[in-house]
């Protein structure tokens, strides 16, 4: 990977949907958080799968068939390079980072737990790692325990530390907030729980698209993730497992594509991955998924991690300029590419709302992390997020549009 | 967009009319929109044929929530719990004389949805976006 930066033009230039005006101006896209936007390279390549190679995958002989079948399976390979995958047969395709940690809970998770084990999460959690795991714990009467977040937002080491003493078999975190944009020390979260004999699940819906993100250096039993926030299409998503793990977990849907062989009473399981991926999954957008990879890598993580790094630090220091306005996470040098902020009397989606009639999309509200949203003492926030299509200008329209919502509102 | 913070959703959001718990009260309801986290009580006084004397709202939310509940708790005073229960999504739109999108519809209908739950009687479980459809 490079460590030059990139160009920011010809990175601009390669998504269309920045052409496009909202209420009469040029959109600035600041929620890339919740989706990032597509470059030409993504939706050429699916529209290309469609027009010229459709066909289902696997067991046809004629061309077309073919043609899907390695498409799909370069895709995994794209996609396992990006993380560094020891095989690609480690990537499963799964709809999204949610249907990736559901399939863990219900195949690791019921084979593997049983009344009173112990699972480790922490407050910054999306509700996609929390709501899974609280209904395996109804259902096999599990301990939840959550790192909590320190005063200046970073997770809490002394605390986690803490917790291992109670043995878990599974410590499920975040490796970047989606609210905070703090970025956990995963390394040293995972080599502590392995000593402590539990196997770690890395919630990286928000750091692979944005951070050089390396499973055989994180040494990461699990690593889930979306495409569709890292410039990949919607309705695709990864799950990354330890070969000995995912062949040892039973398998999640039942249906084609996941058998060896199948009898009128009982069934034989394929191999890792297609054990995993019953029925026809969505080929187009693995298609998509794959070069959203490859363009990411080419792009280089490292640039992509400094250039959104920058803005961060630009964010905050302007952000900082305007009274009343609080901005909740660590300070920049912790913190990926993301500004979640309340303004005294204003209420989340009347900013949204003014700041979209400039022609800026933030997201307004809870971003799915309800409960740390209570620890931050607040129901609701504003969130700008950045990635690599975005610029210091842009900061600085956001900070105009700031402006003009405290003069609506007086 | 100028529309949509028009003058009087604005004064309506800072200095609501009908803002507050009414104790005591005939009826009470409350809710969430799970979305944004906006909370929504309603309180009111009914007389003995069944009309709206006092209708308050009360919590936290934006300001089309906010002027929505207070416009309505006008609306509502005087009017008979069984026309209370026929409001629609219309007569909110009406009163705030703007055109919404379906996040902020969401918004705007909150008020709607409680006070209806209250007027009809329903528990918790009951509520559904149908009663304001």
């Amino acid at each position: 990977m490079t460590k030059m930066p990139f160009d920011q033009n010809s990175v601009r230039a390669d998504f269309p949907i920045l052409e496009r005006e909202i209420a009469n101006k040029k959109l600035i896209y600041l929620d890339s958080t919740a989706t990032a936007q597509k470059p030409n390279v993504v939706i050429d390549a699916m529209d290309e799968f469609y027009r010229h190679s459709n066909a289902n995958i696997h067991r046809g002989v004629h061309t077309l068939a073919e043609e899907a079948t390695a498409m799909y399976e370069k895709a995994r390979g794209q996609v396992a390079s990006l993380i560094n995958a020891a095989s690609a047969r480690e990537v499963i395709f799964t709809r999204n980072t949610t249907e990736s940690i559901n399939l863990i809970a219900k195949t690791w998770g019921r084979e593997n737990l049983a009344s009173g084990d112990v699972i480790i999460l922490t407050e910054m959690e999306h509700h996609s790692n929390l709501v899974p795991w609280q209904m395996l714990a109804e259902e096999q009467d599990l301990v939840l325990e959550f790192v909590p977040v320190t005063d200046d937002y970073l997770f809490d080491m002394d605390a986690y530390r803490k917790l291992l003493v109670l043995k878990p078999k599974l410590v499920a975190f975040t490796q970047m907030s989606n609210v905070l944009g703090t970025i956990t020390p995963a390394k040293e979260i995972i080599k502590l729980a392995h000593e402590a004999g539990a196997l770690t699940l890395v919630d990286g819906a928000q750091s692979v698209p944005h951070l050089p993100v390396d499973v055989q250096d994180l040494d990461a039993d699990f690593l889930v993730f979306s495409a569709h926030k890292m410039v990949g299409p919607s309705g695709i998503g990864a799950l990354y497992g330890k070969m000995d793990l995912l062949n040892a977990m039973p398998p999640f849907m039942g249906g084609g594509d996941m058998i060896k062989t199948v009898h009128l009473r009982s069934f034989v399981t394929n191999q890792v991955p297609y054990k995993f991926e019953a029925g026809t999954p969505a080929i187009a957008e693995a298609v998509g998924f794959g070069v959203a990879a490859e363009y990411l890598q080419n792009l280089g993580m490292d640039a992509v991690e400094a250039h959104e790094h920058s803005l961060a630090e630009y964010a905050l220091e302007r952000l900082a300029e305007i009274p009343s306005l609080t901005v909740f996470g660590p300070s920049a040098e912790h913190k990926g590419g993301v500004a979640s902020f309340v303004m005294e009397g204003l209420h989340p989606h009347d900013i949204a709302q003014i700041l979209d009639g400039e022609g800026i999309a933030v997201r307004a509200g809870h971003h799915c992390a309800q409960p740390l949203h209570e620890v931050c003492g607040v129901k609701a926030t504003t969130r700008a997020s950045f990635y690599i299509y975005n610029t210091k200008e842009e900061i600085d329209a956001l900070v105009e549009g700031i402006y003009k919502v405290k003069e609506i509102f007086g | 967009m100028d529309d949509l913070y028009r003058q009087l959703i604005i004064e309506r959001y800072k200095t609501p009319h009908y803002r507050g718990h009414l104790d005591p009260h005939d009826i009470f309801f409350e809710d969430d929109n799970p979305v944004c986290g906006d909370h929504i009580e309603v309180t009111l006084r009914v007389d003995d044929q069944n009309l709206v004397t006092e209708a308050n709202f009360d919590g936290e939310g934006c300001s089309i929530s906010q002027a929505s509940a207070d416009l309505l708790m006008e609306t509502v005073h005087g009017m008979n719990l069984d026309e209370v229960k026929e409001l629609t999504k219309d007569d909110v739109v009406e009163l705030l004389g703007i055109d919404l999108g379906p996040v902020r519809l969401k918004c705007a209908l909150l008020s709607l949805k409680v006070l209806k739950a209250g007027a009809y009687g329903l528990g918790v479980d009951e509520v559904s976006d149908d009663l304001v459809e």
